[in-house]
Order: structure tokens, then sequence, then C-alpha cells
């Protein structure tokens, strides 16, 4: 009897064991932190800022490594849903494809995440709500937010004998002709102002704010040619294109050095007052730190309309069929709604923090140049681009014409761009596969 | 004795099969190669074509709406077709031209050949990305050399890829000067003619340009035909310098992927050939369906260039007697 109970002991004992054992390397298992793959478009100084954020929340989160991944873009992004390898979170700088990602699925809905957690699409401003959705589907949020305005030379302004930056159109051209100044053989020395299309960040998008045009009608259907925005701000363009001449102002630009480089055209003086985004203030910062300048909202068209901008900015999402679904949504969740995350992330970048909370938070930096931006980021005016079924190929259509139009390329305005209505509505179509209309 | 006819055709049944099955097993790596690499993605595209497919959802048939669209509606087709055409019509014809005068020129050379003939082919050896960079800061027309000594001398430079009117004179430039492959064909063949025809073409009287037009020309057809038509299927594909230059040009290079409607084509859509459009309409707008009904076009289109060349070669080209 003993012995049977001597037996019998030894094999609870060894049940015992091997539970202990089995339970240890369960637990060992489900410590084990799950790695999070983020894949971001910032590149060098901006990448180490957005790493730095990441670490913290790594930091904080035991259960999850967070593995950041720069220079990234939309290409990428696809390529890797369709091969089925992609990240767990994705960003993009490009708002605009927002339409595709929504559309076809690619990034998930957030809505039940959101609902879920607690966010409402009221924490964020009203544009940056309208380039995260599409139809019926929140599938980004905005992280970060790009305002654009002036930079203006407060010693080349002074030189001129310029007393403030411009407020209206008629002042910018103004001022931008008395502060171009030309070499003996007729070439540029230093431009007053660059609107030229497809220099730096000139687009039609960025500009037709300030004369306050429309895109869409309530049918979605493109108005360019019934907003007279649009054509007025198309005719002065060409009016300064052809003030300058065309060919100087090419020939000039193709000896400025690159636009996110120390050989910027407005921060080494060649051009005296440049339309930008608030990123600027950084850059600046960083490579030209004496340089003596001022910023401001963009001249508009109508009074009413000064103080306000375009507006875009950084989306993020969680692409499809994700195998950690529930962290990379925390890591989401934290990175567009943490008050404390999105300051250290605006005075690194100097992007505008895209909670409305975050906006006046404490941990801000304060710094006068990149406090214009955050104003017309508030400002009621202030607009953003359609998002449509043709992501970028709708405003690139535009930026097309645009270019031929200031090239003196389009002889009729008005009928060219009754005919880009119609291009921009089949385009449309085409890309939901609707075919021609 | 029917029955031992019944033996041996069986037996040569089983090795003609056991030939074919060598011969298939000898094939199979390039069977396989061709089934996967162009025979699925022909046959995919061509399904494709007739769907809406954006890479993300499933593809959607829609019949013939991407062609209703690209015939009737993309308003950049027709500037791509154009720009496509006036590489083939321009630039093909002088590659074929340059390479086979520097051809003619180094088998004339007495001394310096091997130096000179690697000279010329050296270009070939460049990838098409840098040479193509390289070609841009060259043709700066603000801080490049060629406009800087065109200023030393009085004369305005033009603004080369800055320009619609010279951005594709630039590329056939670049073109010309990597056109070493063709030169060293050229040089073969003409370096292959035999002397014999040349000594009795002097012993009637003909002079070198004679000797040039009824020998050299018609000896060395074939390689000329090969050229031609390997430069028109080059040209109809014509893609990694057109697009470099237009981003280069534009100023937007540095953005990582931030391929806008002023890279593409840039400037003024002069440089957007079909192959860069239909990448565009591909990889950037996320319309894989449409691209792939572009893509039908041109390999329609490609074949139906190819055909004529090749029913007129007929009139033009000597295969010195041989069979064709």
């Amino acid at each position: 009897m003993s012995r049977t109970r001597g037996v019998l002991a030894l094999l609870v004992l060894c049940a015992l064991g091997v539970a202990t054992v089995g339970a240890t390397a369960a637990t060992a298992k489900k410590s084990a932190p799950t790695k999070l793959t983020v894949w971001v478009g910032w590149s060098a100084r901006e990448l180490s800022v957005f790493k730095k954020v990441a670490a913290e929340y790594d930091k904080s989160h035991p259960n999850v490594t967070v593995n950041v991944l720069g220079s990234i873009n939309d290409d990428k992004i696809v390529a890797a849903i369709r091969a089925g390898n992609a990240p767990d979170v994705a960003s993009s700088f490009n708002s605009y494809d927002v339409g595709i990602y929504c559309g076809t699925g690619g990034w998930i809905d957030l809505s039940p995440l959101m609902n879920k957690s607690g966010i409402k699409t009221s924490d964020f401003p009203a544009a940056t709500n309208y380039y995260t959705q599409f139809g019926g589907k929140k599938c980004a949020l905005p992280l970060l937010a790009d305002t654009y305005g002036l930079y203006y030379n407060k010693d080349q302004f002074k030189a001129a004998g310029i007393a403030g930056p411009p407020k209206t159109i008629a002042e910018l051209t103004a001022d931008a002709k008395k502060l171009t100044k030309f070499n003996k053989d007729g070439s540029i020395k230093v431009l007053g102002f660059d609107p030229f299309i497809g220099f730096y960040e000139n687009t039609p998008e960025r500009w037709v704010t300030a004369w306050g045009a429309q895109w869409l009608d309530s049918s979605k259907h493109s108005i360019l040619s019934k907003q007279p925005g649009w054509s007025n701000w198309m005719k002065w363009l060409k009016s300064y294109v052809d003030w300058v001449g065309y060919n100087k102002l090419v020939k000039f630009q193709a000896g400025l050095g690159d636009e996110f480089s120390a050989s910027n055209a407005f921060e080494v003086g060649k051009v005296a007052m440049n339309y930008d985004g608030e990123w600027r203030v950084a850059f600046i910062q960083a490579e030209h730190p004496t340089l003596n300048y001022g910023t401001a909202p963009l001249p508009a068209a109508n009074p009413k309309l000064y103080g306000s901008g375009y507006i875009n900015g950084t989306i993020i999402g969680i692409p499809k069929n994700g195998k950690h679904e529930a962290e990379a949504w925390d890591l989401v969740k934290y990175l567009t709604t943490n008050t404390h995350a999105l300051a250290e992330l605006s005075n690194g970048l100097r992007n505008v923090p895209s909670t409305s909370a975050s906006l006046t938070s404490k941990e801000l930096t304060p710094d006068a140049h990149f406090a214009t931006f955050l104003k017309i980021f508030a400002n009621k005016y202030s607009s953003t681009s359609p998002i449509t079924a043709a992501g970028t190929a709708y405003t690139n259509a535009v930026q097309s014409f645009a270019t031929k139009w200031q090239a003196g390329k389009v002889s009729n305005l008005a009928s060219a761009l009754k005919k880009l209505d119609g291009q921009l509505d089949a385009m449309v179509k085409q890309a939901g596969g609707g075919g021609v209309p | 004795m029917p029955a031992v006819l019944g033996d041996r055709r069986r037996a040569r049944r089983r090795a003609a099969w056991r030939r074919r099955r060598l011969v298939l097993l000898l094939m199979s790596p390039w069977l396989v190669g061709f089934s996967v690499f162009f025979g699925y993605p022909l046959v995919m595209s061509a399904y494709l074509s007739f769907n809406h497919y954006d890479l993300l959802s499933s593809p959607r048939w829609v019949g013939l709406a991407n062609y209703r669209y690209l015939f009737t509606v993309d308003p950049q087709v027709w500037t791509a077709v154009k720009n496509t055409l006036w590489l083939i019509a321009v630039m093909v014809p002088l590659q074929v031209v340059f390479a086979y005068g520097i051809a003619m020129l180094l088998a004339r050379a007495k001394s310096g050949v091997g130096v000179l003939r690697t000279i010329f082919y050296l270009p070939a050896l460049a990838p098409p990305v840098a040479a193509t960079l390289g070609f841009v800061f060259i043709l700066n027309p603000a801080t490049g050399p060629v406009n800087t000594i065109l200023a030393h001398l009085g004369i305005n430079g033009p603004l080369w890829f800055q320009d619609p009117a010279w951005s594709k004179p630039s590329l056939t430039l670049l073109g010309l000067w990597g056109v070493g492959n063709t030169m060293v064909i050229f040089l073969a063949a003409v370096l292959d003619v035999p002397r014999h025809l040349y000594e009795s073409a002097e012993l009637d009287g003909a002079g070198p340009l004679q000797r040039l037009r009824w020998v050299t020309l018609p000896t060395t057809s074939p390689v000329i035909l090969f050229a031609v038509i390997l430069g028109v299927i080059q040209g109809l594909q014509y893609f990694t310098q057109a697009y470099v230059a237009a981003g280069v040009a534009s100023g937007q290079a540095s953005q990582a992927g931030d391929v806008t409607a002023g890279t593409l084509g840039y400037p003024l859509d002069s440089t957007l050939v079909y192959p860069v459009l239909l990448f565009q309409h591909g990889f950037t707008d996320f319309q894989m369906g449409y691209a792939s009904a572009m893509a039908m076009l041109l390999l329609a289109v490609s074949f139906g260039v190819i055909s004529i060349i090749l029913i007129n070669s007929r009139k033009w080209v000597h295969y010195g007697g041989a069979a064709r």
C-alpha cells in the first residue's frame, strides 16, 4: 500500500513538475513582446525625431517592440499590401491617396476601433477629418498636419523699403517686383517671389485657397470652369510669369538648389519671398539659424480669406491582413491622439499637431515663426483639396493643365477649363471602375 | 511477318517518344521561364485589360470600358503616342546612321584602333540612370558646362531638358552618345565584307561612295535590318531615360516617391512617352486594369510596326544568295 502511495506521489510530483514547466514556458511565450513594424515617409533628421517618439512608446509598452522604417512612399505600401507582407502600421505623406486606401479596403476602417477606444472625429479639426476618410470609411488618422504660408526675408524687405509682409495679391505682386533684381545680361539675380507651378511647393490646390475657389459641386462634379477664383488665380499667375519672362524663370530655377537641402533658394537669399510649408521653420533652424526672416499667411484675393491657408498632412493607418491589429491600433492611437507624443513630434518636425487638444499644448516649444502656421491651421476658412477615387491623379491633372497655361500653351482659358472639368469627372468615374461617362 | 513489323513500329514509336521526352527535358528550363515570366503575364495582362483592377481589391469585369477610355477620353494618350513616334522617327534612324558612320570610320583607322574602339564603346557601359543624370547636369541651362562654354562664345544656349522643344533632342543626344553596342555589331559586319568585292568594284572604277552604296550597304543590310528592328523595339519601350531626365530636370526628384504631374513628362509632357504614361497609370494612379489595356495596345502596335518593317525589308535587305 505504502509502495502504491509512493508511486502515486511520484506521479503527482511529475505531473506538477510538467505543469510548472509548461506554465513557465507559456508565461515566457506570452510575455515575448510583439514586433510591430511601422513604415513612415520621413528620412534623415526627421526620421530620427519620429524614431525618438516611437522609442518612448516602446519603452512604456513592454508588450511590443516597435521597428521603424523610413523613406517609404505609396508605391511601396501598395506593393507590400499586395505581396502580403505589409507593415503593421503605415504612414503616408500623401493624403490625396486616402480615396484609394479607403475605396479599395487597402487600409482597414478605423471607425469600430475608434468607437471602442472612445476617440471621436471631433477630436480632430474638420479639414484633417476630411482628408482621412472616403466613401463612408475612416481608414486613416492625421499624424501631424501641414499648412502653408509666406516666408519673407526681412533684410531684403528692409533694403527694398518694404515695411511688412503683403496681405493682398496686389501688394504681393508689387513687393515681388520691387524685390526682384536682374543681372546686366537680363537674367535674374534675385527673384522677389516665384509662384511658378512646379517650383518647390507651388501646386494649384495650395494656391486657389487664396482665391476661395471650390473644386466640386454638391453632386461631386468638377466646377473649375464655373468658379471665378480658378480663372482669376490663373490669370494672375500668367501675368506674373510673363512679367518675369517664362524662359528667364525656367533658367533661373534650373540653377537653384534642391528644395530639401541647405541650398534651398529662400534659405540662401535667391528668392526674397517663398510659399512654403511650416516645416521650413525647422529646416532653417537647422541649416541657416542666423537667417533674418518672418512668416505670414499667404496674401489673399479676398480680404476675408487673409489668415487662412491650405491644409493637408501626413496620414497613418493599418494595412489590411495585419497580424497584430490590436497592438497596431494602440500605437496608432498613441501617435495620433496623445498630446505629449504630438507635441514631441511637432517640436522636432515643426509640423502642426493634429488634434484640437494638442494645438494648445504647453509642451509645444514657443516659436514666433511657427505660431503663424498654428493660426492658419485654426482659421475657419482654411481648406484642403478634394479626396476622390482617382487619388493623386486628380490634382496632378489640374497641375498639368496649370503648367501648360503658365507656359502660354492654352489659348482660351474658359473653354479649356470646361474641357478640364469633363476630363476630371471622366477620370474619377474611370478610377472607380465606372468606365467612360 | 506482320508481327515483326508491328514490333519494329512500336520500337520506333518508343524511341521517338524517348527523343521527344529528352528534347522536352532539355528545353524545360526555357519552357518554364517562358511560361512563368512571359506567357502568364501576357495572358494576365490581356485578361486584366477587361477589368477594373486597382492592385488592392479583386479585379472586376468592365468589358471594353478601359479601351473606350483609352481611345476616347484619356487626354494624355495621344501626347504620349506622338512623343514615342517622334523618338522612333528621329532618334532611331539617327542612332543607326551614327553607329554605322562610327563603325565605318573605325574600320578604316590605321593606328590606335583598339583605343578608339574602346573610347567609342565605353558610353554603352554607363548605366542609363547615371548617364541620364550626367547629361541633365552637363546640359543644365544655368550651371551646366555646355551652356557656360556657349555663353563664353557669345551664344545663348538653349534650355535643353527644361524646354519642351529641346527635351527630346537632348534625349536623342544621350541616345547617340550611348550607341556603342550597335556600333560594335556594325563594325563586325563592315569588317566581314569580303575584300574581293571591293577589289572588283575598284577595278570597275567605283569611288568610295559607290563602293559604300553598292558593296558595303547591301552586304551589311541584314545587320542594318537587325539594328533597325532592335532600335524600334527599344524606342517603343523607351522609359528609363525619359523618366529620370524629367524627374531631375523638374527639380522634384529628391522627394522620395513624390511623382507628380510636374515630374512625369516634364517639361509640359514633352518627355511623356507611352511607357512612362503606362507606368504612371499602373503604379502611381494604381489603375492596373487600364494600364494593361495600354500594354495590349503597345503589343499590337509593336507587332504591326515590326511586321511592316520585315515585309518592307524584302526590297532592300540582301542575304548574299543564302536562304533566309
